[in-house]
């Protein structure tokens, strides 16, 4: 049995497609935020890999078939932007504000909490780009000389939070208006967060899929000014 | 022939967004390239929406689970994140809600100012 399981081609994406079906089903019952279907997904892969004794690189070399799809399925954010754009146009202002501000209380929030626990540079310039897009991060990361592995953690954890909490962080905080919950959950939590905001609705995702491209390239900046002051 | 065609087309998009990646000498992934270069194809009308729709429309679809591997190899890293893990969470979880609701809010009051400039103009 492990021997198939180390070596099938067609488990790790079963598996995957398997556990995501079964957070949906859980969420269907329950409703709570935690049983986000991600979030389910992840645990569940990670508990068979661990029980059948699956190493995480037999995994990965039919899960990698996944990830391929990752830029193609990216580069189809445009298109909820595209069918949007009037409305882009039309808040630009808005937009710009919060997406600028969003990535400044980043910088701002993980340098006072980085100062209040006493972290190392090293440990400070790793959290970082911990909002934006993980390809962008993991190059901020290394460039700044933070801990690589540590990045990609945090960028996954923001993400699958932004995901699951979404709904109720902006209804707690009233953010009602469409733009303005795109704007929010994109430049909080990236595309991990982008895929639940693609659920909410078509205005939320494609404003969620700008920010992920327009905080990633203002991270890129703010985030070098940011680590020569700790 | 229809979704190979439009699988077509946004492997081209992002074919190119790698060149540029390797063209342009900056820590950029090739997917905010590809984002952008879709958006100036559909806007320029070389591509129309609706001969990439549909496949787009499954690959935004099965989006979710295509961070899962990532996420799952979070297991490889366990025993260098187990070291921080109380202060990653922390410092994660809060930004992560501090961020949201200040960009939520932000962008919400500019929507409303702009409303009501845009009433008082047309009452005047």
């Amino acid at each position: 049995m492990k021997e198939v399981l180390n070596s099938s081609v067609f488990f790790s994406v079963m598996l995957t497609i398997i556990g995501y079906e079964l957070g949906i089903s859980l969420k269907k019952k329950f409703h709570y935020a935690i049983f986000n279907p991600l979030l389910v997904d992840i645990i569940f892969v990670i508990l068979v890999l661990v029980i059948f004794d699956v190493d995480y690189e037999n995994y990965n070399a039919g899960a990698k078939n996944l990830t391929y799809l990752l830029t193609p399925a990216t580069v189809c954010l445009a298109i909820p932007l595209y069918q949007q754009f009037d409305l882009l146009k039309h808040n630009l202002k808005a937009i710009f504000a919060g997406i600028v501000s969003g990535v400044f209380t980043s910088l701002g929030s993980v340098f006072i909490l980085a100062y209040l626990f006493g972290l190392s540079h090293e440990e400070y310039v790793t959290l970082l780009p911990k909002s934006i897009t993980t390809a962008i991060g993991m190059g901020v990361s290394e460039q700044l000389g933070g801990i690589v592995t540590i990045t990609v953690a945090a960028i996954i954890i923001t993400g699958v939070f932004g995901n699951m909490a979404a709904e109720w962080i902006l209804n707690f905080f009233h953010i009602k208006d469409p733009v303005a919950k795109g704007i929010a959950i994109g430049t909080a939590a990236h595309a991990v967060g982008t895929a639940k905001a693609l659920e909410m609705g078509e205005i939320e995702g494609a404003m969620s899929s700008l920010s992920i491209t327009v905080a990633g390239l203002l991270t890129v900046i703010g985030a070098s000014i940011f680590a020569n002051i700790l | 022939m229809k979704y190979l065609k439009q699988f077509g087309i946004i492997l081209i998009i992002s074919f190119c967004s790698e060149l540029l990646k390797k063209l342009i000498p900056l820590s950029i992934p090739a997917s905010v390239y590809g984002i952008i270069l879709m958006l100036i194809v559909l806007k320029t009308k070389i591509v129309r929406v609706d001969s990439v729709k549909e496949t787009a429309n499954f690959l935004l679809d099965i989006m979710p689970i295509l961070f899962v591997p990532a996420g799952v190899g979070l297991l490889t890293s366990w025993k260098i994140i187990q070291t921080k893990l109380v202060s990653l969470l922390v410092v994660v979880l809060s930004t992560t809600i501090i961020v949201m609701v200040v960009t939520g809010r932000v962008t919400q009051a500019v929507i409303k100012h702009e409303k009501r400039k845009k009433n008082e103009r047309s009452v005047e």
